[in-house]
């Protein structure tokens, strides 16, 4: 007998109220079928099966709220005759606590020190962060970032919210290629005037850009929230940054359309650093109203980004490439470069969508403005 | 800081001179209860005063402890100030109406005409093997109850000092006594004499944890703070003396320095005066704590008779020092 | 003795049932109103209990009472105003407005409530005379309770202490036959109360409830011996209430018949039959006592009601309250 449980649909999900059951007890299944839909905190889910037989009995009523890992049904395996085996274990046990372990002295420390709990150690009772912790990492004792464990348990939260930005919101893509020749001739005659450390990475202008387009086309710049679109309380572009321990994050470089290029690139710099080293503070990595990812590095030509939920828009930055390309009438060896906007459908329309992406071409193209 | 002369004594004597003491100053101060007078009291706490003051101010009564439990809050109304020994915590539950229904609610039903200034005594706690109806710890119960003011002598100090200034209390005083505590012996001033019953004490100071408690467990809570400090864990001991009005004051300038508390209190955890501390600290101090608030209470079952059972179901300084070591941080190895 | 009362005396022993029969039916009204809420227990029927046996006590003298206390606290002294206000919750009651019906209490009456715990009060009182004992005051403690309380342990335990102690406590029983709605035949085994209360070795007697100058005359030779030191007194007034226990009370455990019986024995007919007070008199004193409790509502209507911020206030000692509390220091 094939035990089928309440699955764990997110690291925040503990328990789920099963909605309805779409097969009955006889029924065939097939891994894969859909045969429950759950409510969670984040909405109704269709919960499929991943063993093949026939449902011997359910064990819990629509309507009941049910923790993650309690047995809903058996499921027969083929063969198997009806009621062969005893009755489950029941409930599974109480699912490991998701939340943080942290004392409220120690939260409140942090807040004093500018420590990013995420990159704190506990030592405390249950491997809670204590004040000690904190005062330790803010001192420079702060554990290294990028250790397994932290890798695995960023690549679970990535996830989910990666599964969740898949399975509730409509992505509408667009792209396009930008002829970015007279930009780069610019920033490197911009670079050859200033010293080493104050030169301009083109990701800069990128993200700068993205700025300017999203004063344009506020409707891309904020969040989906249970009310409907929420336009974000200023333009802070959340920045698709590669952890080298492996993880990825995403923090905020904030009022970046109000910013000059200067303050954006040093900043930008600094934030990569502080990245690196796990030393972010908190309002950066939940503040974004818009993320721009940029692949190019990686050789990636162009890049269809999933939305970070609640955003309602992502821009995929691909290489920039040397092209032949049709100017004035004559075809040319031409730097382009292909941006995408992935869109929340439920906030903003392909027609918006376009705005925004000509919006950050006329800004690139501009670089003296921007 | 006392320089004055000291004499060896027992908490039965401090006590025992405290009535003393009362009775002299003033004559409209007396003591009744069962067996107080010719036997002498059933902790021998009142023997010798019959002799001493005869039987108008030392009154055996009869074994009825709602009547003279009740005679006590009508005597104090009539301008009387009594001293009332319940012979322990278990046999009160038999007054109970007059505790609850008549002493604490008389001031107020009578829009602030009434006073009660009555003192009853009574033994409480567990640790002589006398079973389910003699060593429960009930004082957290009456700290339940506005109208009540709820002493509890832990030292010899305060044995000797409280109940004068109960006595002086405008409003119904019960005062604990904690039946393993009347043959401690200990030091005494020879010119003691009455002390506040407003403010918590702080018995040990220590940076690390906070550690609240009252009568007999003082001493099983001060040894675990010796042990935990060979181990460099500094905890601050405050003995409650008074269990209501709780002095908040003293435990949040404690849980504030320390971020951890731990309360050790005799009574059940369910539904307790620990509790009650424990949840006041969490609205009013929650982000001071570094730790998860922790209790050491008794196991929730009647004392049971047997010495190893009975030891078992109380709180023991060995739990005391592992519900803090609980609390502590693990070495940092990096 | 009754055929040496003075008419006058006569007239104010009628006029004084008379303010209670009128205050209670007056609280009846108010009661359904919704200007008196929480339980309202009549003595309608009881009168010449209180009013007899207050004839016999001096200023200085203790009064414990039940529930059932309008008529006590009338009789004793206490102002249809202040009574009144304290029905109505209004800070200018008897009791600052905090007790209500069950609750009346007067420190310069020496009246010591209002209990509302059948028997509470025995205790109580042994312990009031206990004090007088002490500070060799020459007082007695009057105790009224009703046939009910003499089931409780602390009548026992009471009755013994007083005993024992030779104090001076007058035990009134009010037996109405009715401890809420368990009649006196189902509750006790040995209903010859008197008989009860001899056992503990006290003086003990009865008398007819109704009658107000046979009341005054029982409880005044009660009196008397209290205070001559031989310890406590039992009198045992047989008596009737009218009404119902209380206002929510469908009386369900008695007949009409029967209450209509007791009727015909009611104490102020009683008291103008035999000392001949005719209807113009009689019309007079009750004009004159319509008056009183007719101002005595408007008093209480014209209260007012204490300030919420006061609420914590009469717990401690005003020396306490605040001081103690935590973060007052």
């Amino acid at each position: 007998m094939i035990e089928f449980r309440m699955p764990t649909l997110g690291a925040d999900m503990e328990a789920g109220t099963l909605v309805e059951w779409l097969k009955k007890p006889g029924d065939a299944v097939t891994r894969g079928d859909i045969v429950a839909v759950v409510d969670t905190d984040k909405g109704a889910i269709e919960i499929e099966v991943f063993d093949s037989g026939v449902i011997d009995r359910q064990l819990i009523e629509p309507g009941q709220k049910t923790p993650v890992g309690t047995v809903l049904a058996m499921i027969r395996a083929p063969g198997e005759p009806a009621g062969a085996l005893p009755e489950p274990a029941g409930a599974a046990p109480e699912p490991a606590p998701t939340r943080a372990r942290i004392s409220p002295a120690a939260k409140k420390a942090a807040e004093q020190l500018h420590v990013n709990l995420d990159s704190v150690e506990g030592h405390g009772p249950g491997g809670s962060i204590t004040v000690a912790d904190v005062e330790r990492a803010a001192s420079g004792g702060g554990t290294v970032p990028g250790t397994p464990d932290r890798a695995i348990g960023m690549r679970a939260a990535v996830g989910a919210a990666m599964a969740r930005s898949k399975r509730e919101i409509p992505h509408v893509y667009l792209s396009t290629t930008i002829d970015v020749s007279p930009t780069l001739t610019w920033l490197k005659a911009e670079n050859a005037r200033r010293p080493v450390t104050e030169r301009l990475l083109p990701a800069v202008l990128f993200i700068k850009a993205v700025g300017r387009a999203c004063a344009e086309v506020p409707d891309v710049n904020g969040f989906w929230t249970e009310h409907g679109f929420a336009p974000g309380p200023g333009v802070h572009v959340g920045c698709a940054i590669a952890l080298r321990g492996g993880g990825l994050i995403a923090p905020a470089l904030h009022d970046v359309n109000t910013k000059s290029l200067d303050i954006v690139g040093r900043e930008f710099a600094d934030l990569v650093m502080r990245a690196r080293a796990g030393a972010l503070r908190s309002s950066e990595l939940s503040d974004a109203t818009i993320t721009v990812t940029n692949l190019g590095e990686l050789g990636v030509e162009s890049a269809y980004a999933v939305i970070y939920p609640p955003q309602v828009a992502i821009v995929g930055v691909g290489r920039i490439v040397e092209r032949p390309w049709v100017v004035d009438g004559r075809v040319e060896p031409r730097s382009v470069v292909t941006v995408s906007v992935s869109a929340d459908h439920r906030a903003v329309d392909g027609r918006g969508a376009g705005s925004f992406l000509t919006a950050i071409e006329r800004a690139l193209q501009a670089p003296n403005t921007l | 800081m006392s320089l004055a002369p000291v004499n060896r004594t027992t908490y039965r004597e401090a006590v025992r001179e405290a009535i003393r003491e009362a009775i002299r100053r003033d004559p409209r101060v007396f003591l009744m209860g069962e067996d107080v007078g010719r036997y002498g009291g059933a902790y021998a706490v009142s023997k010798g005063l019959l002799a001493e003051f005869g039987p108008e101010r030392i009154r055996d009564t009869p074994l009825s402890e709602s009547a003279f439990v009740g005679a006590g809050i009508g005597a104090a109304l009539g301008g009387a100030r009594p001293i009332v020994e319940v012979m322990t915590v278990n046999f009160s539950l038999l007054a109970l109406d007059q505790i609850v229904n008549n002493a604490a609610t008389l001031r107020h039903m009578s829009g602030g005409q009434m006073s009660v200034p009555l003192v009853i005594r009574m033994a409480t706690g567990a640790g002589r093997q006398l079973a389910a109806q003699h060593a429960h710890s009930l004082e957290g119960w009456f700290a339940h109850v506005p109208g009540l003011r709820i002493v509890v002598p832990a030292t010899i100090e305060d044995a000797r000092g409280m109940l004068w200034t109960a006595l002086e209390d405008p409003d119904p005083v019960l005062m604990f006594e904690h039946q393993t505590l009347y043959n401690m012996e200990g030091e005494l001033a020879e010119n003691a004499g009455p002390v506040d019953i407003d403010r918590a004490a702080v018995r040990r100071p220590g940076r690390d944890v906070t550690l609240i408690t009252y009568g007999a467990t003082l001493f099983k809570t001060l040894a675990a703070a010796a042990t935990l400090a060979g181990e460099g864990i500094e905890g601050e001991v405050i003995d409650l003396r008074t269990l209501r009005p709780l002095d908040m004051n003293t435990i949040f300038a404690s849980v504030r320095k320390t971020r951890r508390v731990v309360v050790i209190d005799e009574g059940w955890r369910s539904g307790s005066l620990s509790a009650e501390i424990l949840a006041r600290v969490a609205e009013s101090a929650f982000y001071d704590l570094d730790a998860p608030v922790a209790r050491v209470c008794s196991a929730e079952v009647p004392i049971p008779y047997p010495r190893h059972l009975e030891d078992a179901a109380v709180p023991q300084s060995a739990a005391i020092v592992e519900a803090v070591r609980a609390l502590m941080p693990a070495p940092v190895s990096r | 003795m009754t055929t040496m009362q003075t008419s006058d005396h006569a007239r104010h022993l009628l006029r004084e049932m008379l303010r209670v029969r009128r205050f209670e039916e007056t609280c009846a009204e108010m009661y359904s109103a919704g200007k008196i809420r929480g339980f309202l227990h009549l003595y309608i029927g009881e009168e010449a209990v209180a009013v007899g046996v207050m004839q016999a006590l001096r200023p200085d003298d203790a009064i414990v009472a039940t529930y059932r206390e309008h008529g006590h606290a009338l009789a004793r002294g206490i102002s249809a105003n202040a009574l009144m206000a304290e029905m109505f919750g209004k800070q200018e009651g008897c009791s600052g407005g905090r007790g209500g019906s069950m609750h009346v209490f007067d420190a310069a009456a020496r009246f010591y409530g209002g209990n509302a715990i059948v028997a509470g009060g025995l205790p109580v009182a042994v312990g009031l005379a206990l004090a007088d004992v002490l500070a060799g005051r020459q007082r007695v403690t009057t105790c009224f309770f009703g046939d009910g309380a003499v089931a409780e342990g602390e009548f026992h335990e009471s009755m013994n202490l007083a005993a024992l102690w030779k104090l001076p406590v007058l035990f009134l029983c009010e037996n109405n036959l009715y401890a809420m709605g368990t009649h006196i035949e189902r509750a006790l085994s040995q209903q010859d109360l008197p008989a009860k209360a001899r056992t503990y070795g006290m003086p003990a007697d009865s008398v007819d409830g109704m009658d107000v100058m046979a009341v005054e005359a029982a409880a005044g030779k009660a009196v008397a011996s209290v205070k001559a030191g031989n310890g406590p007194c039992f009198l045992e007034a047989r008596t009737y209430r009218f009404r119902a226990h209380s206002m929510f009370d469908a009386e369900l455990y008695r007949e009409k018949a029967e209450v209509e019986e007791w009727r015909k024995r009611d104490p102020i007919v009683l008291l103008r039959e035999r000392r001949r007070i005719g209807d113009a008199e009689f019309a007079a004193i009750d004009a004159a006592v319509l008056g009183e409790i007719a101002a005595a509502v408007a008093f209480a209507e014209a209260g007012t009601w204490e300030p919420i911020e006061q609420l914590t206030r009469h717990v401690y000692a005003p020396a306490q309250e605040g001081a103690r509390e935590p973060g007052a220091s």
